[in-house]
């Protein structure tokens, strides 16, 4: 037996993987355990649970993999700062100090910290480290169910790529292109989500999610900033971003162009001008990645293409690449961001380094993502039991049948069960749960049950076999990573009255049968359910539709605005007595809201920092 | 040593020797600042800048 423990740490969403023998065995983000979100330190926890989970002491772990280079990244700091001096005076004299006492250490320190885990680890020599986007590459490839594929990996930056086109078949993968730091996708993307007053690394799904509101009129200014070239290749005039040097995105050129001061999100609203910036950078961002993936497919002529890094979780873009027939099939990382860079960073060196053979899974190797903790019966009912909560357990048929119940009368359910998702989707384990014909649930969930702003969609639910009568899809999509319209025969068109209201006006207008899961656009982040994957979770639509006729449901992942998604049945009880929830299902146990002990609610509104 | 040894090698394979002064420049006055930090040595950075 052989194992890698995969570790992404210290810049955002520090994460842990374990490989037994090549397959994927339980994979966690940090922030879940610590309930700081995108938390960033040295995963201790996720370490623990993943050792714990493959019954492993560190000591008997064979290799140990970091996400990254450090030495290239500080390379990638000082030509930097070579290439702009005087300018970015102010960065360096930041950074500078963080990486001379600590991050060029990172092998040391790194090693340091393993032995927290168990004192008798004392091989250095197990220690590896991978790329940035190799190991991006590797977690979009490796566990798709193609043996052959092109592999487009962008995120903001790396060590240097900010970009990467790799081919990868059978156990190989190699990284062919790259394009490098300035000019990054992932920053341009984030320069306007800093622009439009969210947090940069943490908002931009606000962003894409504000896009449909608007109206791209600032498309051609946007490219004033970004050189597209007909391959999709692009670079960003310097001129008007503050990101390489200074401790903004952007700068007053910037502003000047498009006429206004970022937004402050403390003092002043979204209104139409921030809608309709969202909608532009969206279409640019959807424009090059759709010239990138045409560019990419004429080249190498290989049918399939794996998406990861960051801008994958784009799932408007995804969606568009799809839609567009440019390959026959698409597969994309549902941990794109850096935290599966602990993944790919394992499987690249199972495969690569160690050339163990690839079996390619046509039945999903990522296991649904349902890779996190899980607690048995007997843990939940103990736990529940020791921090005061009224519940009742019930038989499997009855939970069942009981919540599709509670659903279809239009109650907020908090839904806990099996193991945990890996990557920043809830796709049926940690969930809040609703009916999506409900006219005032997309309001009502926004603002009384998670405290965000009300344009925010949510996303559905169908079960795979009802996907294609419901949605214009018929590929699955079962880690929420594809956007597509609803099908033409649910769709209540807008009057030509309702069709000049803006922005957020139209979200009052119902617009489909399912109109709490239809953005403005009547577009939808569809994940398809399959009974082979997540069965109770596949149960229970299928009785709601039984009830309903609706093979659909509201699906969000379990918290609140700024917190990270609930991890233990404490987390999830404190979550569903911090807000509007009105029903909580945990494993076998359903607690009703009305009859818990009333003291034990808290204001829950100001527990976490906004994103 | 470790760690010495293995950025000579970073150096020699990434081709990036000129970066080797900039380091020892910042390596030495980083690790003066850290060192004088509210010491009795302080006043010597002063005077040399």
């Amino acid at each position: 037996m052989k194992s890698i423990l995969g570790i992404s740490a210290f810049y955002h969403d520090s994460a842990a993987t374990i490989l037994i023998d090549g397959k994927i065995v339980a994979a966690a983000q940090e922030e879940r355990f610590t309930r700081k979100k995108h938390d960033s330190g040295y995963p201790f926890n996720a370490i623990e649970f993943v050792l714990k989970y493959s019954k492993l002491n560190l000591n008997e772990v064979d290799q140990i993999i970091f996400f990254e280079k450090p030495f290239l990244k500080f390379e990638r700091l000082l030509e930097t700062y070579v290439a702009f001096a005087p300018k970015g005076f102010k960065q360096f004299c930041k950074a500078m100090p963080v990486w001379l006492k600590e991050k060029l250490f990172q092998k040391k320190f790194l090693f340091n910290e393993l032995k927290r885990h168990d004192k008798n680890f004392k091989d250095q020599s197990k220690l590896f480290f991978s790329d940035h986007h190799l190991s991006h590459a590797a977690s979009a490839f490796f566990p798709s169910p193609f043996d052959e594929a092109v592999v487009l990996t962008a995120d903001g930056v790396g060590e240097w790529a900010t970009t990467t086109v790799a081919i990868g078949k059978g156990n190989r993968l190699q990284v062919i292109k790259e394009i490098h730091f300035p000019h990054s996708l992932g920053l341009l993307y984030s320069a306007f989500t800093y622009y439009a007053g969210f947090k940069v690394n943490s908002g931009e799904y606000k962003l894409m999610g504000l896009a449909p509101y608007g109206n791209p009129v600032y498309k051609e200014k946007v490219k004033k900033l970004v050189d597209i070239k007909e391959d999709g290749t692009f670079k960003l005039d310097q001129k008007y971003f503050n990101y390489a040097t200074g401790l903004t995105m952007t700068n007053d050129n910037f502003h000047n162009l498009f006429g206004q001061k970022p937004r402050n999100a403390k003092d002043e609203n979204i209104n139409q001008f921030h809608m309709d910036i969202a909608a532009s950078i969206q279409e640019v961002t959807e424009e090059i990645m759709i010239k990138l993936a045409r560019s990419i497919k004429k080249e190498y002529n290989i049918n399939n293409l794996c998406l990861a890094g960051g801008v994958a979780l784009n799932c408007v873009a995804n969606g568009k690449i799809l839609k567009e027939k440019i390959f026959n099939n698409i597969w994309i990382q549902p941990a794109a961001g850096d935290a599966g860079g602990s993944l790919g960073a394992a499987l690249a060196l199972w495969h690569i380094e160690n050339n163990n053979k690839r079996i390619v899974n046509s039945n999903d190797d990522m296991k649904g993502s349902y890779l996190g903790t899980e607690f048995n019966q007997e843990q939940i009912e103990k736990e529940l039991i020791s921090i005061g909560a009224k519940f009742e357990t019930v038989e499997y048929e009855e939970l069942i049948n009981k919540t599709s119940e509670y659903l279809s009368n239009e109650k907020a359910i908090g839904w806990f069960q099996g193991r945990m998702e890996f990557g920043p989707r809830a796709l049926g384990s940690r969930s809040i749960l609703g009916d999506p014909r409900s006219d005032k649930m997309q309001k009502n969930l926004n603002l009384k049950v998670k405290y965000r702003e009300s344009f925010r969609p949510f996303a559905p639910s169908v079960l795979h076999e009802d996907l294609s009568n419901w949605f214009d899809l018929n590929v699955e999509s079962p880690y929420m990573l594809l956007v597509a319209k609803i099908h033409q025969s649910k769709k209540i068109e807008m009057t030509e009255k309702q069709k000049k209201l803006f922005g957020i006006e139209k979200l009052n207008i119902k617009r489909s049968e399912i109109p709490a899961v239809t953005h403005v656009d009547y577009s939808a982040r569809i994940q398809t359910v399959n009974k082979n994957t997540n069965k109770r979770y596949h149960d229970l639509i299928s009785k709601f539709k039984e009830k309903t006729g609706c093979p659909v449901i509201i699906n969000t992942s379990f918290n609140v605005r700024g917190e990270p998604i609930v991890n233990t049945p404490t987390d999830a009880f404190n979550c569903f007595m911090g807000t509007d929830l009105d029903y909580l299902v945990i494993g076998n146990c359903m607690l009703d809201k009305s009859k818990q002990d009333q003291n034990l609610k808290k204001d829950y509104t100001k527990e976490f920092e906004l994103d | 040593m470790d760690f010495l040894k293995e950025f000579w090698d970073f150096l020699r394979v990434r081709k990036k020797f000129w970066l080797l002064p900039i380091l020892l420049f910042l390596l030495l006055f980083g690790g003066l600042i850290i060192l004088t930090q509210g010491s009795a040595v302080a006043p010597f950075i002063y005077t040399i800048f």
